[in-house]
């Protein structure tokens, strides 16, 4: 990952949809009401926003200005259907489908051709990552995306 | 008591027989046969001592997961139910009981303007939504007076969609897979200073609610400390600093039993002795663990109620996604593994694990498994095999313990 560019702005509202373009991760920095900050690395933009209460969310845009993947960590679990956007209904059917396959408290794996989303944690500490496989830019594994 | 203890033993086997999957086999209704490593003692009798058992659980199909038997009283009279198949779990405080499995009538808590409290407290595997009300508490010879307990409940009142948008509802037994949860984790409430005040950033997330009517919208209310959804070790009037959990070793068995005994040295049974303290952040109730030449810093801690090792790995094979293990793994072989554990205080420790096929182990009709391991990206969860063969020290924030300040594991 590369230095950090610019620290864009503070005290500003803010995420960006998954699946989405880069003007929505003005959008989720004004929900969020968090600062934000931009990192570059070769073939994308790590856009961080960081709440009040701790909870941080990283958005991965890649050079095309889409965003490819979402990664978030806070006291509680983000509002998913902001993050998650238009991927939000997959991402509830698929983790209403899991849960009923096996009953035990564990953590969420939802690994579908066109969405992976990974979440854990606790009470008081959460954590998770979201991400469309085939538009992650080549140069960019998934373990990446934290 | 005891006599009282022992009929429930002898009663929650049975129970535990009859709804389990292979139950009626020659092997299934004896104990355990594991050895229990020469280090370990497990209590088994005093006042402060509750049975757990890994049985399968009151659904008869929960692999990992420890149950006891917990009491509510309506507040002040001895108009009393015992709940078996409560999961143990560590990873989160307060008691929180189906609806369905509670035949008391208690107190509602009311907010300051009449209206009824109401929370949705996020799970990974699901979010748990009902009334908050308030109960004595009785487990083993312990007693916590007018406790706020979280009663669950899909239908008193209506969820709002930033609860339901959290997942699936776990407040149903084939949900839940269990009558309750005792929560004995860390902390003395199970949000603290987050929900004193309600979050006004649109991302952030509000557990407690006040709901005019069953059917009306809810509105999310701050709610103070007191008044949170409560660890009820922490509101016994002994033995209050802390839990710990007490399992044998096991390899897979169909059921094994252990204990779960209150306070760290405060009685003759409950000595921290030469168990290694690792603290854990104040805040978030994690440590880090490195495990593979990473570290986790973020998101590592220990929970009973996490049913298997959850880290994560990109060379250990997962089960597919569409098997009846989906996010666990299976190698072809056992896999002999460490990671290394490291609290606040800077005690750090090696911890040496093993993960088998999943799918195999859930081919059987055991339900208590020492090598069972899943996906996670962020961190790394010792959930309830790393019980078996240690005792696990759970000790509460903000009381006085043998081992320092707390919010501590020790182990």
């Amino acid at each position: 990952m590369g230095a950090v560019l610019a620290i864009v702005s503070f005290g500003l509202p803010a995420w960006a949809a998954l699946g989405g373009d880069i003007a929505s991760v003005q959008a989720d920095q004004l929900h969020m009401q968090g600062s934000l900050r931009t990192t570059t690395a070769a073939s994308y933009t790590v856009h961080e926003i960081q709440g009040a209460t701790g909870a941080v969310v990283r958005e991965y845009v890649s050079s095309a200005g889409k965003v490819f993947a979402v990664a978030w960590q806070g006291p509680w679990p983000p509002d998913m259907r902001q993050l998650l956007g238009s991927y939000f209904e997959q991402y509830r059917q698929a983790a209403k489908a899991q849960s009923s396959v096996r009953i035990g408290r564990r953590p969420l794996m939802i690994q579908q051709p066109g969405l992976v989303v990974q979440i854990g944690g606790h009470p008081r500490s959460f954590s998770g990552r979201a991400y469309i496989p085939d538009q992650l830019p080549s140069s960019v594994s998934a373990e990446a995306i934290q | 008591m005891r006599g009282a203890l022992k009929f429930f033993l002898t009663v929650s086997t049975g129970l535990a027989c009859a709804f389990s999957v292979g139950c009626g086999g020659s092997s299934s209704s004896s104990s355990s046969t594991s050895t229990t490593s020469p280090t370990q003692t497990i209590v088994t009798s005093g006042a402060n001592v509750a049975p757990i058992s890994v049985n399968g659980g009151p659904s008869g199909n929960y692999p990992d997961a420890g149950f006891a038997s917990v009491t509510v009283c309506v507040p002040g009279t001895t108009t009393c139910q015992t709940i078996d198949g409560v999961l143990v779990d560590t990873g989160s405080s307060g008691l929180r009981i189906l609806s369905s499995a509670l035949t008391l009538s208690l107190p509602q808590q009311n907010a300051s303007d009449g209206n009824p409290v109401v929370e949705c407290l996020p799970f990974v595997s699901g979010y748990t939504w009902g009334p908050v009300q308030t109960a004595d508490v009785e487990i083993a010879s312990e007693k916590a007076s007018s406790v706020p307990i979280q009663v669950l409940s899909d239908t008193d009142f209506a969820a709002p969609a930033a609860c339901t948008d959290q997942g699936a509802s776990s407040d149903t037994l084939e949900n839940l897979g269990a009558n309750g949860i005792i929560g004995v984790g860390l902390f003395a409430q199970d949000c603290g200073s987050y929900c004193e005040v309600v979050q006004t950033a649109a991302g952030d997330f509000n557990p407690y609610y006040e709901c005019p009517s069953s059917t009306a919208s809810c509105q999310a209310i701050g709610e103070s400390l007191a008044q949170q959804v409560q660890n009820p070790v922490a509101l016994f009037s002994t033995d209050n600093n802390g839990v710990i959990i007490e399992l044998p070793a096991v390899s897979e068995e169909p059921a094994v039993s252990g204990s779960l005994v209150f306070g760290i040295g405060t009685q003759s049974n409950n000595a921290l002795g030469t168990a290694a303290v690792y603290t854990a952040d104040p805040t978030s109730g994690n440590f880090s663990t490195t495990y593979s030449g990473t570290a986790y810093p973020d998101e590592s801690f220990i929970d009973s109620g996490s049913n298997a090792y959850f880290f994560p790995s990109t060379t250990i094979t997962q089960c597919g996604s569409t098997s009846d293990a989906p996010g666990f793994y299976c190698p072809s072989t056992t896999q002999n593994l460490s990671a290394t554990n490291q609290g606040a205080n800077g005690a750090s420790g090696t911890v040496n694990f093993s993960v088998a096929n999943a799918e195999t182990l859930f081919n059987t009709s055991d339900f208590a498994f020492g090598d069972l391991g899943g996906t996670f990206s962020g961190g790394f969860d010792w959930g309830l095999p790393f019980f078996f063969g240690r005792n696990v020290f759970v000790a509460i924030q903000g009381q006085s313990t043998p081992g320092g300040t707390a919010p501590y594991w020790a182990y």
